[in-house]
């Protein structure tokens, strides 16, 4: 099963770093750079703050003999041994409820959840444990934890593996929600969310894993939440995204472009905290704001992300903010999946219309 | 039964397990006059509680209670039971149990504390800390899912903890028989290939002699130990049940002739270790000790935008933004 998704996932899906397409602020912590896939970067960024801070530990389904099912955890048992690199039972309320009994004891937890979809069989201990630890005892038992899960759909995965979560994960108090969409950032993400003192839930583009690629910088190179990367500027239309979406915007924008239409893309890079002041940017650039998500629309992070707008941006607005999202339904089957997961053609039929043009 | 206890290992246990008792019915008077939200009593639960912690070592181990026991957990100091008290009137920092003290705080979402209890002993062992971890858990929260991954677990990692499932008959009103058709809550250890046994609940000696089993097992490298405290829940569920709806009163009345306090009592009388001044003493201080509690609690300092605090190490911009409206709204009294 494992073979066939990821050689599905290898398959590329283009080269996300277009130098001529990115005009603004250049990752640049170090000036010596490598090309890596997400996924690359994120199993390097593993690697080294395990080498770094020897309280850090990876724990989960497969993620030590196999390297993990994306191969995400590759190495690492060798490196760090089979105490801080854990085959857990399959049992993911365990893997996060012994993460919060780790923190208290002084290590950093890094369980992975193997798809966001089985989530659900520990949200008990994610939302009403992890989340809320530090609140209840006031600061005694706070939990660095970093809990990583790959999500996202576009891969003819079997039910539960490709779903959107981000709605439910961002109401939840107490959680910080991190979805990098570049390799770079997949690195200084994650170095950030395993330094960072409380729990963040780091979402893994599961398509972007080896179809995203990108130059990564050395060293110690860390981004901070709650700052909303510009991928591209634009005067027409902005389109806020995060996680694989980015990169399907931006192929959108490329496309646009071609006509004269000018679109910006902003990259949330964290949802909680969200950078307020980045999307209050994005709409007085253009006063015309798409969000591209994969999520069902009802009560996603699309809907806070309009309701945003409209209290601190609202005057600013030129049309209606609008939405590319999945549908109000479950997440489809493979042979429908296409139609449901937005795509560069439902997004740049978006800003047209937003324009009132015709698509 | 032959005991390493003292004397004064005894009497200590006897006077805690008043004082819990005693705690325990002030924080349901107090509900009763509208001072104090839902409250769970201890009654019939002492002596599991009791007896177990007689076994720990307040320096090295940790207790992970369910909401009954910080009652009775005496033996890490006044300071919990000051805690409980706050956390019982609603404060937030009575869920703050402060270092070097290893008790959690109380576990509301059943079983969950389980599992944590597994993490922490495996960090303990992962950081060569000598100490055990001791869970407690109800009869019916042996049914979640929880309670099997973290026996599981605790079999799978060999980790130094000790669950402690306080089976008192009844989970709210849900009897045994439908919790389970095991044969015991201690046979289900079988499944995860660790050691199970049952003990009397109600017998504090008995308790303490399971747990220091189990502890040296911890110790030892030898993992993990299941232990059912079979006892009976002498009161109602919480302030807000009625236990007489539920309850044959003659099973009831049966099982009052068992109250452990009474029980134990008896036996330190009997051994020449307990009379009448002994008893009123320890009623006194049970008072004392409850009517600080309550001080304590009720003198905590209390803001009303003390609800942002401590969600996260440091804000978000949003919490900020709530922060100051809510502080704008309440105007001075914030
Ligand atoms: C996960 C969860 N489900 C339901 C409840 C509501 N509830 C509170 S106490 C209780 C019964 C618990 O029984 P048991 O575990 O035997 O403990 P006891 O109260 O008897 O000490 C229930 C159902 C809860 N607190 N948590
Ligand atoms: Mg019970």
């Amino acid at each position: 099963m494992t073979d066939a998704f990821s050689r599905e996932i290898q398959a590329p899906l283009g080269n996300a770093t277009d130098q001529a397409a990115a005009p603004i602020a250049p990752i640049s912590a170090s000036p010596v750079t490598e090309d890596m896939t997400i996924v690359a970067a994120i199993n390097a960024t593993l690697a080294a703050e395990m080498q770094r801070d020897e309280r850090v530990m990876v724990l989960g389904e497969d993620v030590a003999i196999s390297g993990g099912v994306f191969r995400a955890t590759d190495g690492l048992l060798d490196k760090f041994g089979s105490d801080r690199v854990v085959d857990m039972p399959l049992a993911e309320a365990a893997i996060l409820g012994a993460s919060v009994g780790l923190a208290a004891g002084g290590m950093i937890p890094v369980p992975e959840i193997q798809f966001l979809g089985f989530s659900y069989q520990a949200m008990h201990q994610l939302a009403g444990q992890i989340a809320r630890f530090r609140y209840r005892s006031q600061g005694r038992l706070p939990m660095p934890i970093t809990i990583r899960a790959p999500f996202g759909g576009g891969v003819r995965t079997p039910e539960l593996h490709s779903d959107s979560l981000e709605g439910q994960l961002t109401n939840i108090p107490g959680l910080k929600i991190v979805a990098p969409a570049s390799a770079a950032d997949a690195k200084g993400l994650l170095s950030e969310a395993i330094r960072d003192p409380d729990p963040v839930v780091f979402l893994e583009p599961l398509r972007g894993y080896r179809g995203v690629k990108g130059p990564v910088p050395d060293g110690d190179y860390r981004v901070p939440f709650g700052s909303a990367r510009w991928v591209m500027s634009g005067s027409d239309v902005t389109i806020i995204a995060w996680s694989y979406q980015v990169e399907v915007a931006r192929r959108a924008a490329r496309s646009l472009a071609k006509q004269d239409i000018s679109v910006g893309v902003l990259d949330l890079r964290s949802l909680v905290p969200l950078d307020i002041d980045a999307v209050v940017e994005a709409v007085e650039l253009t006063g015309r704001v798409l969000i591209a998500e994969e999520a069902a629309p009802t009560a996603a992070f699309g809907a806070e992300l309009i309701a945003t707008i409209t209290e601190h941006a609202f005057y600013s607005l030129e049309a209606p903010p609008a939405r590319v999202s999945g549908f109000s339904t479950p997440y489809p089957v493979g042979m429908l999946e296409d139609s449901y997961v937005p795509d560069q053609k439902r997004i740049e039929a978006g800003v047209l219309r937003l324009l009132e043009l015709e698509p | 039964m032959v005991s390493t206890l003292s004397n004064e290992d005894l009497l200590a246990m006897h006077c805690e397990m008043i004082k819990a008792r005693t705690a325990s019915d002030r924080l349901w008077s107090l509900q009763r006059q509208g001072r104090i939200g839902t409250i769970a009593p201890i009654d019939g639960q002492e002596a599991t509680t009791v007896g177990a912690a007689q076994a720990l070592d307040p320096l090295t181990d940790w207790v992970l209670p369910q909401y009954r026991e910080p009652l009775a957990l005496g033996r890490y100091g006044p300071e919990v039971l000051n805690r409980f008290v706050a956390w019982a009137i609603g404060h937030p920092d009575g869920g703050h149990i402060p270092e070097p003290i290893r008790v959690f705080p109380p576990q509301i979402s059943l079983a969950t504390q389980i599992l944590h209890a597994v993490g922490l002993a495996w960090a303990m062992k992962l950081r060569n800390e000598r100490g055990v971890v001791l869970v407690f858990f109800g009869d019916g929260s042996s049914s979640e899912g929880d309670f099997y991954e973290a026996g599981n677990l605790a079999g799978v990692l060999k980790v130094p903890v000790i669950f402690v499932c306080a089976n008192n008959q009844w989970a709210i009103s849900t009897p045994t028989t439908k919790q389970t058709a095991a044969a015991s809550f201690a046979a289900k250890a079988d499944a995860f290939g660790i050691p199970g046994v049952t003990v009397d609940g109600m017998d504090p000696v008995a308790m303490h002699e399971v747990v220091q089993a189990a502890r040296d097992r911890a110790l030892d490298g030898r993992g993990a130990t299941l232990i059912e405290a079979v006892s009976y829940r002498l009161g109602a569920h919480t302030t807000a049940d009625d236990p007489t709806r539920y309850i044959p009163a003659a099973e009831l009345e049966e099982a009052r002739q068992r109250d452990p306090i009474v029980m134990f009592g008896r036996q330190l009388e009997d051994r020449g270790l307990w009379n009448s001044e002994l008893e009123h003493d320890a009623h006194a201080s049970a008072e004392q000790a409850i009517d600080a509690a309550w001080a304590f609690a009720t003198n905590l300092p209390l803001r009303q935008s003390d609800l942002f605090d401590h969600v996260f190490a440091q804000p978000t911009q949003r919490q900020r933004l709530e922060r100051a409206s809510l502080e704008a709204h309440l105007g001075s009294t914030s």
